[in-house]
């Protein structure tokens, strides 16, 4: 299931917390709620983990993991990147990257077996990420923008894109991720699809303006829904089928 | 583009389709990635506009303020006054305006209902909105209505036009020209006097506007005053009453003139005995014993200013017995003349005795044998001229010809309507110069019948003004009024009047059927 929630009146989530299927980061909030939420839907199955990253709360647009392992930014400083490896589970290997383009949320998205990637980045990076993550890299863009890891998020059942993804971008998209994706937006209309949710292979979390329809298709097309699709998800999947492949 | 220029391989992009994030209906993915009916009931862009306005509307004028003082003159349901509607709303600036126009109200509701469309950018999205706006009108008099209501006599500049000569005729051609060149079209009120016209302006510019008119159409010689009305020391303002005294010069066309004696000298000893034959902004002047002739402005008249001897109530008719030319045909500004010698004898003689003139005259061209002709009777007047007792042993002649008579003509055709028609000024008369008179409107229509007829023998003067269609002429069945074609408007220079003043023309009817 989708959760809407809000840090601190801001319903880019996906700027402040990280979440893989092996482990979740959560970005350190005046209150405590945005955490408790985190915790409420995950303390049972994956560790939670409350950080900073170079000593900033935007921890989801700095780094980059999943279920193998997590990178960290040149700017994490020692004592974040000793809180991280002591925190996380031991088969998560947690490496800090020498990568110019620092914000590698931005730069990065991934699942556990594929990344697409800034076209800029670095072969050492580009190295290090299939090594880290364990994943095939691409250098892809996404609607013509570079920064593939704001504008797309996809988990290993499936992936949403910038809403202006052409058809035949979603198809390429789609054949090497190995995941159904559709375009679609967040936060009622935002297309800065990564900051405004932030998902894993069996729950996702979105900013509060979210509305009914975006959760839906969030719900459908990540499967977050075990239960038989509702006949009003079922008439909406017909039109979506078209944007799977 | 660049790529497709260089044959390189491009992927065809189609454009997918994404859910409106408010409704879930498929569309083209935009900006907002919003619907453009959820678009509309989010953002309302009309939400800052002036749905309500008051206008100030004059009831007497029909017109509408412009603030701070312009009235403008606009009529319900017109382009104008629709331009002027959405001018007076404020912050129309900040859409742009697409379409505009009325929602029929009743005229007597004081409201006005404009319907417009406007388009903005919301979250990079234009969307469009109508929206309908009230203006109330208020119902208040312009200043000029509540001057004219206050005291419809309120003039603030007079024109005084005054000439003194027993006839009117003057002021009936200065009427025609007044009318062609629409020169009293700002008058507020045209009074009839005692030997002239008072012109009343509502603002002392047009009426000095109006001074230079006539000083250029007849030679004139004016003066100004002014009466201070009321005055507020504490802004320094004064209210006057400005009198123009504007004199036309008494000569008139058609006058015998004896010369004084310094006059004569400085046209080169011309006359001393001339006759006036043309008035314009100048005097023409000619000798009709030697036609030599010569011009006066007005500041050379009124220097002198010089009365003429017999004027043109005092011709004699005479009967022309025999004409002898003298010399050949000469032109004298836009007229021939030629030098002859003539003997005349008065129509009132004929048949009672044998007095016979011998004259010379400068109507040689025109005169024949047996034809009648007007002239001064020196031989039989009595004449009392300062300026002529000047010259000692001058012998005056005994008769002065001065143009032939049409009567005969003119008697055929009395009764008959013309093909033309002038129009009057409207000119108020007082009642203290009618009483005591007899019949003075009857005395005005005849002299205004004679100075018609005088206009039609003078070739080329008609076609100076402004002639209108006669209703009531209807052209002669037979076609063959051949006699009279020499006295009356050449049949193709009327048609051209005619053309030309149609629409004037028809006004006119609309308008009397309207007062009607």
């Amino acid at each position: 299931m989708a959760t809407r929630l809000q840090f601190e009146n801001s319903c880019e989530v996906g700027v402040f917390s990280k979440l893989t299927n092996a482990y979740c980061l959560v970005a350190i909030g005046g209150s405590e709620n945005f955490y408790s939420t985190f915790e409420g839907e995950l303390a049972d199955i994956i560790p939670v983990v409350k950080t900073s990253i170079g000593g900033t709360r935007i921890i989801g647009r700095l780094c980059a993991g999943n279920k193998n392992g997590l990178l960290l930014p040149h700017t994490t400083t020692d004592q974040e990147l000793q809180h991280l490896r002591n925190s996380l589970p031991d088969s998560v290997i947690v490496q800090r990257v020498e990568e110019r383009l620092s914000a590698l949320g931005n730069c990065i998205a991934c699942n556990d077996h594929v990344a697409l990637t800034h076209t800029d980045l670095d072969r050492e990076t580009e190295e290090m990420i299939a090594d880290v993550l364990g994943v095939e890299v691409f250098r892809q863009t996404i609607a013509g923008n570079i920064l593939v890891g704001s504008y797309c998020a996809f988990s290993n059942r499936g992936g949403l894109v910038h809403p202006h993804t052409s058809i035949e971008d979603l198809d390429e998209l789609s054949t090497l991720l190995q995941v159904p994706l559709v375009a679609g937006t967040v936060n009622r209309g935002s297309d800065v699809i990564a900051a405004g949710l932030t998902v894993n292979d069996w729950t996702a979390f979105c900013g509060s303006d979210t509305t009914a329809t975006e959760l839906s298709v969030i719900e459908s097309v990540f499967k977050l829904r075990e239960a038989q699709p509702s006949a009003i998800v079922d008439e909406m999947r017909k039109s979506l089928i078209d944007t799977y492949v | 583009m660049m790529a497709q220029g260089a044959g390189m391989f491009t992927i065809n992009q189609t454009i997918g389709s994404v859910l409106c994030c408010k409704c879930g209906i498929l569309m083209q993915p935009n900006p907002a990635n919003m619907c453009a009916k959820c678009l509309r009931n989010e953002v309302d862009i009309t939400v800052g506009l002036q749905k309500h306005v008051v206008i100030v509307h004059c009831p007497e004028c029909d017109s509408y303020l412009q603030p701070p003082r312009t009235w403008l003159k606009l009529q319900l349901e017109s382009k104008e006054l629709l331009t002027f509607c959405v001018k007076r709303l404020k912050n129309l600036n900040k859409v742009r305006l697409v379409h505009a126009e009325f929602i029929w109200t009743e005229p007597h509701s004081k409201r006005i209902k404009v319907k417009l469309t406007v388009q903005q950018e919301v979250l990079r999205t234009i969307l469009e909105q109508s929206y309908t706006v009230e203006y109330v009108v208020h119902e208040q008099m312009c200043d000029s209505c509540t001057r004219v209501q206050a005291n419809p006599d309120q003039w603030v500049a007079a024109v005084q036009l005054r000439q003194h000569v027993s006839h009117r005729r003057t002021f009936f051609h200065l009427e025609q020209l007044i009318l062609k060149h629409d020169a009293a079209v700002r008058c507020i009120r045209i009074k009839q006097m005692d030997q002239g016209i008072d012109f009343f302006f509502s603002n002392r510019s047009h009426a000095v506007k109006f001074v230079e008119f006539l000083d250029k159409v007849v030679p004139v010689r004016h003066r100004n005053d002014k009466q201070l009305v009321s005055h507020d020391t504490k802004s320094n303002n004064y209210n006057y009453k400005y009198t123009f005294s504007v004199e036309i010069c008494p000569i008139c066309r058609e006058d015998l003139i004896c010369l004084p004696p310094k006059v004569a000298v400085s046209l080169g000893n011309l006359g001393p005995l001339v006759i006036c034959t043309k008035i314009s902004n100048n005097i023409a002047l000619m000798d009709p014993f030697t036609l030599r002739h010569c011009f006066l402005d007005a500041d050379q008249y009124w220097r002198s200013s010089f009365k003429s001897l017999l004027s043109s109530r005092q011709l004699v008719e005479y009967v022309v017995l025999d004409i002898e030319p003298i010399s050949s045909e000469v032109i004298v500004g836009d007229s021939r003349y030629l030098l002859a010698d003539a003997q005349v004898a008065r129509v009132s003689d004929f048949g009672k005795n044998d007095t016979i003139f011998n004259v010379r005259t400068h109507l040689g061209h025109v005169l024949k044998p047996g034809d009648n002709a007007f002239g001064y009777d020196l031989f039989g007047a009595n004449s009392n001229d300062v300026e002529l007792d000047k010259y000692k042993g001058f012998v005056l002649p005994d008769v002065v010809l001065m143009k032939k008579s049409y009567e005969e003509k003119l008697q055929k055709k009395r009764g008959k309507p013309r093909a033309w028609k002038l129009k009057r000024l409207d000119i108020e008369v007082d009642n203290s110069l009618t009483r005591g008179r007899g019949d003075y409107e009857g005395q005005l229509q005849a002299e205004f019948e004679r100075y018609q007829a005088d206009m039609e023998q003078l070739p080329g003067e008609l076609a100076k003004l402004r002639l209108y269609k006669n209703k009531d002429y209807k052209p002669s069945e037979m076609g063959s009024d051949t006699d009279g074609d020499d006295l009356s408007v050449p049949l193709d220079l009327l048609l051209e009047d005619l053309t030309l003043h149609k629409e004037d023309d028809e006004d006119d009817d609309e308008d009397d059927d309207m007062t009607e």
